[in-house]
């Protein structure tokens, strides 16, 4: 029997015609065989462009439909849509990307006309052997994991947890709250970090639709959108919560102090049991068995024995969970980039170079220095040098622009004035302070009195040329406005570091199944239409897991992240493409071979029967057991041997520059 | 060897990455040449050595696979069974007297547009430079509508 096809050449306004002749493609493609109806129209996914399909398909019987437009990954949905609509099986349609794969990528026309043919000709040789499908319905658990407990997952855990739904919220330090809390004041309103972020991290540990799990991290993830499993390791904090009631008269008790190079930046000292802040969520401590003087040297227990409640456990275990969610969204920060990479800027050898982080805790009343600007001796500084952009804006480093540190350098140069009077040097390439009310703050920066020189720092130094210097750091500059070599003399540097993906992004990226790119962010489905879906459906992305973003762009990314996981939890269940391998048994021969090509363990062996079967629900459809089975035997839905290689005949049908290849 | 050559290059593109690179090599206007064109499979680890096979012998003078990199794998780390496969094929594409650099298997993240483009620009060349292929099409390759095909002629 044979097909009715209708093709749809798209122009794309002038996105495709510009380049495609797109009518000749049309006039073209209704000789092709099979084919009863060739159109071209200016915007094929407009509605009225979706109408003209629907129609066709009623009035001329169409059985198949190719569009030749964008990309499929744009508008593929779109137009299977239009099929069904019209009452065809919306897997009866191809697509063909003479958008992203000719127009945009050739300039010669007649190359491009010709491409074009070729992708049309494919197209519609191979949808004549395409299958009606069903998709495959999944059931959404409600429960989610968020993945990280700074403000945007705070924000995730919160949003999803009011709408109603229970969230595991996995941090792997001991408290929640991430970067934010570690930072004194906030831009541009000044706001001070804590004041804003304590309440929400208290809503987090009250609420009942949320178990907080710190100090534990997830070990493996199995399962798919919907229905995934995952194992979460929560560490022995050799505490019983049950008993604690957070009084921290072990921390008050404990004798061994260690340098805190997490939440105090290496600026101040935490004990051997500890809460990292004052505010922590939860607000039971942890043991830090590396330090404690009882797991390195066998006595000491001074925090067991002031303990009122006898919640401290040195026998305490790790404890493994098992939990079943429906949806898990990442937001696991970044880290912040080490300046010693740059060794001209000296951090690590001059003692009074501080990276951003550091001078955040400088800052904060409940750090080191109790908020006071001091130099390492007790000094305070008379001049302050601030760099920005280190390891931002630099091809050596990062090619990519941090977007926080112009506005935390401008707010750190306000507070230097405020609190200290020193004259403050601002080193910048370009000030970024693009949101709302930041240029303002930047006016009333330059209004302070705060020097700003145009021009990347080329070096600090302690080596002095002239009396003046000595006893200084010395920055060394090329001012691009003046056109002169400047050294200025301060008293204390701050390093705006850029913030980069953390260590083990590449990691987590994989246990959950998702990329980084090639900055090594996490990868959103679309950089501008889906910030915060993945390709992995079910999991979604918040925060500067994603990239560089201050703190209100950060909970907006975790609401949104929230919002996507509660529409889901909303609709219940999901419809997946139905893209799977099946075996047919007749021609199994019981080799095996494909029994051990399944990362997802889909395919098992039937003893008994002497033949393999795949588990469909874990099945993720990649093909690489079809392509595998020496009989033959596995057929890959949607991307049939059969299909693939009539698609490859018909792009091979026609040469590069319009003739033909003979038969 | 024919004058003005213009090799008939097939692209095996993985949903994932590569395919997503070639939309974001679209979308940048980056420009490469136009003979390639480009088959999508869900991974590169449905590229059944066979479909290199009849690409050849179907008047392909090149082949590039193309997948994730290695680790980033959407299914895990099927791309490394591709690349089992690739050398294997390399060898009985000498075997079968087809020059092993005809086929080529790469890497591209869906952020490596510009990555894409220069190994399509690269590869291009390389087949150029080794000429036609110059196998038999293959009887059992019916073009239809050949006729209509030839009349096109630019």
């Amino acid at each position: 029997m044979s097909e009715r096809i209708g093709v749809y050449v798209c122009h794309c306004g002038s996105n495709i015609a510009g380049i495609v002749d797109v009518q000749q493609l049309a006039e073209w493609a209704e000789r092709l065989p099979n084919v009863v109806v060739s159109r071209d129209y200016k915007f094929m996914c407009s509605g009225p462009g979706q109408t003209l399909i629907e129609e066709d398909i009623k009035e001329l019987g169409l059985t198949r439909v190719v569009v030749a437009a964008c990309s499929p990954h744009l508008h593929e949905a779109t137009f299977r849509g239009a099929c069904q609509r019209a009452g065809l099986n919306p897997y009866l349609f191809e697509m063909a990307s003479i958008r992203e794969q000719v127009s945009w990528v050739t300039t010669d026309k007649a190359l491009a006309t010709q491409k074009a043919k070729a992708l049309v000709n494919a197209a519609v040789r191979r949808v004549v052997l395409h299958q009606p499908l069903e998709p495959i319905i999944v059931e959404i658990n409600p429960n989610t994991l968020v993945v990280g407990g700074g403000v945007a997952g705070i924000q995730a855990a919160l949003e999803i947890a009011d709408s109603g739904s229970h969230v595991y919220l996995v941090e792997r330090e001991p408290s929640i709250g991430g970067h934010m809390a570690q930072f004194d004041k906030t831009f541009p309103t000044l706001d001070c970090a804590a004041c804003i972020l304590t309440p929400k991290m208290t809503a987090v540990s009250q609420h009942p639709n949320i178990t907080l799990l710190t100090w534990s991290e997830v070990e493996n993830v199995s399962g798919y959108v919907g229905d995934f499993n995952v194992t979460i390791r929560k560490k022995a904090r050799k505490v019983n919560e049950e008993l604690c009631t957070g009084c921290l008269i072990c921390q008050e008790k404990c004798p061994k102090k260690v340098v805190d190079t997490v939440f105090e930046a290496g600026l101040g000292t935490r004990k051997a049991i500890y809460v990292p802040f004052p505010q922590a969520e939860p607000k039971f401590p942890v043991m830090d068995i590396e330090n404690c003087i009882y797991f390195q040297k066998g006595t000491c227990r001074a925090c067991e024995k002031f303990c009122p409640t006898h919640a401290i456990d040195f026998e305490q275990q790790d404890t493994i969970l098992e939990v079943k969610v429906g949806n898990i969204v990442l937001a696991t920060g970044y880290e912040l980039f080490d300046p010693r990479r740059i060794p001209e800027y000296g951090y690590g050898r001059l003692k009074d170079v501080y990276t951003s982080l550091e001078f955040e805790r400088m800052n904060s009343s409940s750090g080191p220095t109790e908020g006071r600007i001091v130099c390492r001796d007790g000094r305070t500084p008379q001049s302050v040098a601030i760099v920005h952009c280190v390891g931002s804006r630099d091809q050596n480093y990062n090619p990519y622009c941090s977007s926080i540190c112009c506005m935390q350098s401008l707010k750190f140069a306000h507070l230097v004035k405020e609190r200290t009077n020193a004259e403050v040097y601002n080193f910048y390439i370009d000030i970024r302070t693009a949101a709302k009310t930041y240029e303002e703050f930047y006016n009333r920066v330059l209004e302070e009195g705060v020097y700003f020189v145009r021009g990347k720092v080329g070096e600090i130094t302690d080596v002095a040329r002239t009396p003046e210097e000595e006893g200084k750091l010395i920055v060394q500059v090329y001012d691009t406005l003046a056109g002169v070599q400047r050294r200025i003399p301060v008293d204390m540097v701050v390093l705006a570091a850029a913030i980069e993906p953390r260590r083990d992004a590449k990691s987590v990226g994989q246990l959950f199944g998702i990329a980084c790119g090639a900055d090594g962010w996490l990868v959103e489905r679309h950089p501008k239409i889906d910030p915060v879906a993945t390709m992995t459906e079910g999991i979604f992305i918040a925060g500067c897991a994603q990239g560089p973003k201050d703190i209100p762009t950060a909970i907006n990314h975790g609401a949104s992240a929230a919002a996507r996981v509660i529409s889901r939890i909303q609709q219940k269940q999901l419809a997946l493409e139905p893209i799977r391998a099946t075996i047919n048994e007749e021609k199994c021969s019981g080799c095996r071979i494909c029994n051990d090509l399944c990362p997802f363990n889909a395919i098992s062996f039937i003893e008994e029967r002497g033949i393999s079967t795949i588990n469909k629900a874990l099945c993720q459809g990649c093909g690489t057991c079809v392509a595998a089975c020496p009989a033959g035997a596995i057929s890959g839905t949607g991307f049939s041997d059969e299909q693939i290689l009539a698609q490859l005949e018909g792009l091979l049908a026609l040469e590069i520059r319009g003739t033909a290849v003979e038969a | 060897m024919t004058e003005n050559f213009e090799p008939m290059v097939v692209g095996f593109v993985c949903n994932w990455c590569s395919f997503r690179a070639a939309d974001m090599a679209g979308t940048a206007r980056m420009k490469y040449p136009a003979n390639i064109r480009l088959i999508r499979t869900m991974c590169s680890g449905r590229v059944d050595p066979t479909f290199i096979l009849k690409a050849f012998a179907s008047g392909a003078d090149g082949v590039i696979v193309m997948g994730c990199h290695l680790g980033d794998c959407h299914y895990v780390e099927q791309n490394y069974k591709t690349m089992r496969r690739i050398n294997l094929l390399r060898r009985t594409l000498a075997q079968l007297g087809i020059e092993p650099e005809r086929l080529k298997l790469v890497w591209a993240s869906a952020a490596e547009g510009g990555l894409l483009v220069e190994h399509f620009t690269k590869f291009v060349e390389e087949v150029r430079a080794l000429g036609p292929l110059g196998l038999p099409v293959w009887a059992g390759s019916e073009v239809p509508a050949t006729g209509e095909l030839k009349e096109e002629t630019a």
